[in-house]
């Protein structure tokens, strides 16, 4: 029953394999296939020879090439952060407002801190620094913090109510949620706030009373003329600027729960070079002061 | 002298039947024994701990919306990922992760240390709307999360069954765990139970930005903020033998 014979039908040979009659044709696997696959089992000795492959008692074997993936990442980011270090540390010694002037730092800078912005910045910011409702916009000249080169330097490390020990803190009451004002001085008082931004459909007999309501609750931070103060983050309510919008709805809104975002710290993921690269990269968005 | 002589597995059952056991138990062997090996591959560092009861909801919710289809949770040890993500992922990053989230795919970026990277209103507004603060993302809107409030009815159930693949929560844990899931999303509530079982670090704060309730927000970003920020990198040592690998 195991007789090769040229099948008579095909031409083609047989396997010599036959049941009841039934004969099977021999078709082998192409010769190149086979010895693909006998290469790849010699190779795959190669390998284990070469790189980690077999679990041992306690270990592994290592292979002779000694093979880390971890050993390679941390010698590649080490030769980074070499190759950087002699920019960085030109950038580090130089007082941050001259690094401006400075054209082959200021250029350095203005990379490093754009790369940084975007992976890390412009989630909340936007990609360009445009900002979004409740996220301040980095590109005009309107700073709720202390926008001088120091003062940015300060939010990027340590954050607005952020938990961290240094970082910047101040709270809006939540006037009319916590019952501080009744829903008539905190309307008038909304009226008042648009009134000090000139905006023109503000009601003028309902600002004039919400005047003395913002003498009595707003002046301590946003001072008397509404211009604010960057000491302790309290808007210029006399611009066009809005953080949460400047709608008579989303002013009513702040005015109502007293939002106050919140900025992580970034001391302990970035390091202080990328920090001042990223501060320059900033301040030269829109105006830092 | 098999490849000439298949008839006999083919014409003897028995010696088929012992065939297919010895090629199938090299199979077994190669892919079992290596588990129980498993506890050799875990780096030791300090501050990991199991996910609070309010965390370990939320990671439920990340996996039933499927967010590891798009987000991956493993840094590798590339150079472009450390310099953009931080430092490579760790086994025992995941170790408490039944089943980890490292996933394969990055429609939107890798999670694994989003932890503390954005304010918790950032990660509610855009869960809810991720067009109203990155205008380009294709991420889906969450909105239902802030409505949908959970429920603290099996959650020790759900410890005891983490207990059982081999999270170490404690008995105390467990029967708190209704306890301590309310309190962590609480900014008015006592937490000092929570931080004696998982840590001072644990944060304990209202997520969403509505303190009525305990939300599948309040879970799912009490998760995302606690993901990479365990591990205390300034006792971990990656140069030693063993961590390199």
């Amino acid at each position: 029953m195991s007789k090769r014979e040229i099948d008579d039908h095909s031409g083609v040979e047989t396997t010599g394999h036959e049941w009841d009659g039934i004969k099977e044709l021999n078709h082998p696997l192409p010769k190149w296939w086979l010895y693909i696959l006998y290469g790849s089992i010699i190779w795959s000795f190669g390998y284990w020879v070469a790189y980690p492959a077999w679990p041992t008692l306690n270990s592994y074997t290592h292979g002779i090439l000694k093979n880390s993936d971890r050993a390679r990442v941390t010698t590649e980011v080490a030769a980074l952060k070499s190759a950087r270090a002699p920019m960085f540390a030109k950038m580090q010694a130089t007082p941050i407002e001259q690094v401006k002037s400075n054209e082959e730092l200021f250029q350095f800078a203005q990379e490093a801190g754009k790369s940084t912005f975007n992976d890390n910045c412009a989630t909340c910011h936007g990609a360009g620094g445009q900002g979004n409702k409740g996220f301040p916009s980095l590109v005009d000249d309107v700073w709720i913090w202390d926008g001088t080169y120091e003062g940015i330097r300060q939010t990027i490390n340590f954050g607005i109510r952020s938990g961290h020990d240094q970082a910047r803190i101040s709270a809006m009451p939540a006037f009319g949620r916590d019952g501080m004002l009744d829903a008539g001085q905190a309307g008038d008082v909304t009226e008042y706030v648009m009134s000090l931004s000139k905006m023109a459909d503000a009601n003028a007999g309902k600002a004039a009373r919400g005047a003395a309501v913002y003498a009595a609750n707003c002046v301590v931070c946003h001072g008397a003329t509404g211009a604010g103060d960057a000491a302790q983050g309290a808007p210029n309510l006399t611009d066009a600027e809005w953080l949460y919008g400047g709608s008579r709805a989303d002013i009513a809104a702040q005015i109502h729960n007293g939002r106050g975002g919140v900025m992580p710290a970034w001391s302990a993921k970035l390091d202080a070079e990328t920090v001042t690269a990223l501060t320059v990269y900033v301040h030269s968005l829109g105006g830092g002061k | 002298m098999l490849l000439k002589n298949h008839g006999i597995f083919e014409r003897h059952s028995l010696i088929l039947t012992l065939g297919i056991v010895l090629v199938v138990s090299i199979g077994g062997l190669i892919e079992i024994a290596p588990m129980f090996k498993i506890e050799s591959t875990i780096e030791e560092v300090d501050g990991v701990r199991p996910y609070t009861p309010l965390e370990l909801v939320g990671r439920n919710v990340y996996v039933r919306e499927g967010c590891y289809t798009c987000h991956s949770q493993m840094i590798r040890s590339l150079r472009d990922e450390v310099e953009r993500y931080g430092h490579y992922s760790l086994a025992a990053e995941s170790m408490y992760d039944h089943p980890f989230q490292w996933g394969s795919k990055r429609t939107g970026p890798d999670l694994a240390r989003v932890g503390g990277k954005y304010s918790d209103a950032w990660q509610v507004d855009h869960l809810a709307d991720p067009r109203s603060v990155v205008p380009e993302s294709v991420m889906p809107p969450y909105e239902f999360l802030k409505h949908k409030v959970v429920s603290a009815d099996h959650i020790g159930d759900h410890l005891m069954a983490n207990v059982r693949v081999g999270v170490p929560y404690t008995q105390g844990a467990i029967d708190s765990a209704a306890a301590d899931l309310m309190a962590q999303a609480d900014p008015m509530a006592d937490s000092s139970g929570l931080q004696s079982r998982y840590g001072g670090k644990v944060n304990a704060r209202d997520f969403d930005g509505d303190a009525a309730k305990v939300t599948e927000m309040d879970a799912l970003v009490a998760y995302l903020q606690v993901l990479g920020t365990m591990v205390d990198f300034t006792t971990y040592k990656p140069e030693t033998a063993d961590n390199l690998r």
